[in-house]
């Protein structure tokens, strides 16, 4: 189980606002103390380890650059939850050991901004302060055993070392 | 099967393939750039303590930090430069244009290929039909390591155009008029298929507009099936093994969704700020007296979009208080716009001819729009500061209409001054 408050965001955050383009060369450290602040000026500072994202629709749009993930890490984030997710930023988030969860409309209702939360990434379940729960779609089954090792380069680093021993 | 699952089936050594499975496939063809590239896969591949899986297999173009503007920047290019060599990829292109052009220009794509690239634009090979997608850096050095990647086999969006586009009209149009119709998310990261006539009509340049920007529709890719307009195009650009019959458009196929639109009714679109997806005809923003005109980037710079946009200036000096900039695709694109006095229009209209390079697109330069600026751009995204100051308001449209808004100092139909 991980947790900690929420986040809220709408609908296409998309990449250019995730890991803006001016800071892109600088170290990942850098860069996420910009994570966003075109559309929330307080979340790179204020966000603290545990903390779950959850926004709308197409989270992630835009962009390769999986920075855009890998500072929301950087940042602390344990999860995002989103009612859908652009195709690369999920690639990219589960590669990089980051939790991406669909979260339908309906399971949202009711979550505020900062309220506390915990959640499960492998069977979806979503818990709130308050003692109810929510379900999001777990991570599929077959993706688990890369996120359980931190993402894809440790995955594979078992893999190869599998392959060798 | 479709020709999203025909390509897929091949590359996963398999008969036949339906959607929704997950299959490990081989690469045949991975593209990087400066920025994904060689400086964040480096690092993972000594970590996996391997090189690349095949070398031949591999392209590198620099594109992203070009020109070079401090030291980092140089550090990045130095850094490109000595793994490219150290690897032994042949296929290096240093400063020759924007990847998604430079790859196709030099023979590396051809129809039924399944490849990857290190950037969310690489649709655009689907344009020659092979089915090709963009991942991120960590992804990229896992398929480096082992020439393999896992892929949810995706259902078909068939998106077809009848009749044929009118005058005025290019594939730009037609990409931001299905943001609007479809939003960012219409592709569900699917793969989108491209037919009908008004397609097929389409040179090759227009056709990787179309492929392009499927990432702006959210697909996984976009394809356009083989056909002799291909075949004429890949010879002329020296690709190898080219066949085109196993890779043409099969009517009898199965789509998993289906539009039709009737080309000769689309009117030249703009997008207005922050969105692909804030599309309307051009005739709603006749108000909007941009300061800047950007002819640029994968999607709105090959010879074909200078060409038209040559084409809408003529002799005409550009509206009081806007600058053109002009960056074209590639070099070679570059230097045939030359030979055809293509450029010579942008100069004498006062036009700054920038780097073949992704430039102010990506926004990753020293160049970036100012605070308030208005601009109009052909590029492909308008997000809330991509192209600069967080203030500016970035209008998209083809290079007709870029080139219109030029001359007219607001945005115009293309279609008045080209009359
Ligand atoms: S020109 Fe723009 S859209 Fe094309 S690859 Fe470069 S940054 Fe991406």
């Amino acid at each position: 189980m991980r947790g900690g408050r929420v986040w809220l965001f709408g609908d296409d955050i998309d990449t250019d606002a995730l890991a803006p383009g001016a800071y892109i060369k600088q170290p990942i450290e850098v860069l996420a103390r910009h994570c966003l602040e075109t559309v929330d000026p307080d979340f790179a500072a204020h966000v603290a380890a545990g903390d779950v994202l959850i926004a709308g629709r197409n989270f992630g749009m835009g962009s390769s650059r999986e920075q855009a993930a890998e500072a929301l890490k950087v940042l602390g984030i344990a999860a995002v939850l989103a009612e859908s997710f652009a195709g690369i930023f999920y690639r990219n988030a589960l590669n990089l050991g980051l939790p991406a969860l669909v979260l339908p409309k309906d399971q949202r209702a009711g979550i505020g901004a900062h309220d506390r939360v915990t959640l499960d990434p492998a069977t979806g379940r979503v818990k709130l302060a308050q003692g109810t729960e929510r379900q999001a779609e777990p991570v599929p089954a077959g993706l688990l055993p890369m996120l359980a090792a931190g993402g894809l380069v440790p995955h594979l680093e078992n893999r190869l070392k599998g392959a060798s021993a | 099967m479709t020709l999203a699952e025909k390509i897929i089936a091949r590359a996963a050594g398999r008969d036949r393939v339906t959607p929704g499975e997950v299959v490990t496939c081989a690469v045949d063809l991975a593209m990087i750039h400066d920025s994904g590239g060689p400086r964040r896969v480096k690092p993972i591949l000594e970590r996996l303590g391997v090189g690349v899986w095949n070398p031949d297999r591999v392209v590198v173009a620099t594109d992203h930090f070009v020109p070079v503007f401090d030291a980092q920047t140089r550090q990045i290019q130095n850094l490109t430069r000595e793994w490219v060599k150290a690897q032994a990829i042949r296929a290096y292109y240093e400063e020759q244009g924007i990847c998604h052009v430079v790859t196709p220009e030099r023979g590396h794509l051809k129809p039924g290929l399944f490849a990857v690239g290190g950037d969310s634009h690489s649709p655009t090979g689907g344009a020659f039909g092979a089915y090709m997608f963009g991942v991120g850096s960590t992804e990229m050095a896992g398929v480096l390591a082992t020439g393999e990647i896992w892929i949810k086999v995706p259902e078909t969006i068939l998106i077809e155009w009848s009749g044929a586009f009118g005058p005025g009209v290019m594939a730009k149009d037609v990409m931001l008029f299905l943001c609007g119709r479809m939003g960012m998310d219409g592709g569900r990261y699917q793969a989108v298929q491209y037919a009908g006539s008004a397609i097929g009509a389409l040179a090759m340049p227009e056709r990787m507009t179309l492929a392009n920007m499927t990432a702006e529709l959210g697909g996984q890719t976009g394809l356009i099936a083989a056909d002799d307009v291909t075949g004429d195009w890949l010879m002329r650009h020296g690709a190898q093994g080219v066949e085109i019959d196993p890779w043409r458009f099969d009517p009898t196929a199965p789509a998993h969704e289906r539009h039709r639109f009737d080309a000769a009714t689309l009117a030249p679109q703009i997008a207005a700020p922050h969105s692909p997806a804030n599309a309307a005809a051009v005739g709603e923003f006749a108000a909007v007296t941009p300061h800047v005109a950007y002819i640029g980037a994968c999607t709105g710079a090959k010879l074909d979009d200078l060409r038209a946009a040559a084409a809408v200036i003529g002799d005409r000096p550009l509206a009081k208080g806007v600058e053109l900039l002009v960056a074209p695709a590639s070099v070679r694109e570059t230097e045939r716009a030359q030979d055809e006095g293509v450029m010579a229009v942008f100069e004498r209209a006062g036009a700054r001819i920038l780097p073949s390079a992704c430039g102010i697109c990506a926004g990753y330069g020293d160049e970036r729009l100012a605070a308030g600026t208005v601009c109009i751009s052909s590029t492909a995204r308008n997000f809330k500061g991509r192209m600069g100051d967080a203030t500016s308001q970035v209008y998209l449209g083809s290079p007709l209409s870029v080139a219109a808004a030029a001359v007219a100092g607001r945005i115009i139909d293309p279609r008045e001054v080209m009359a």
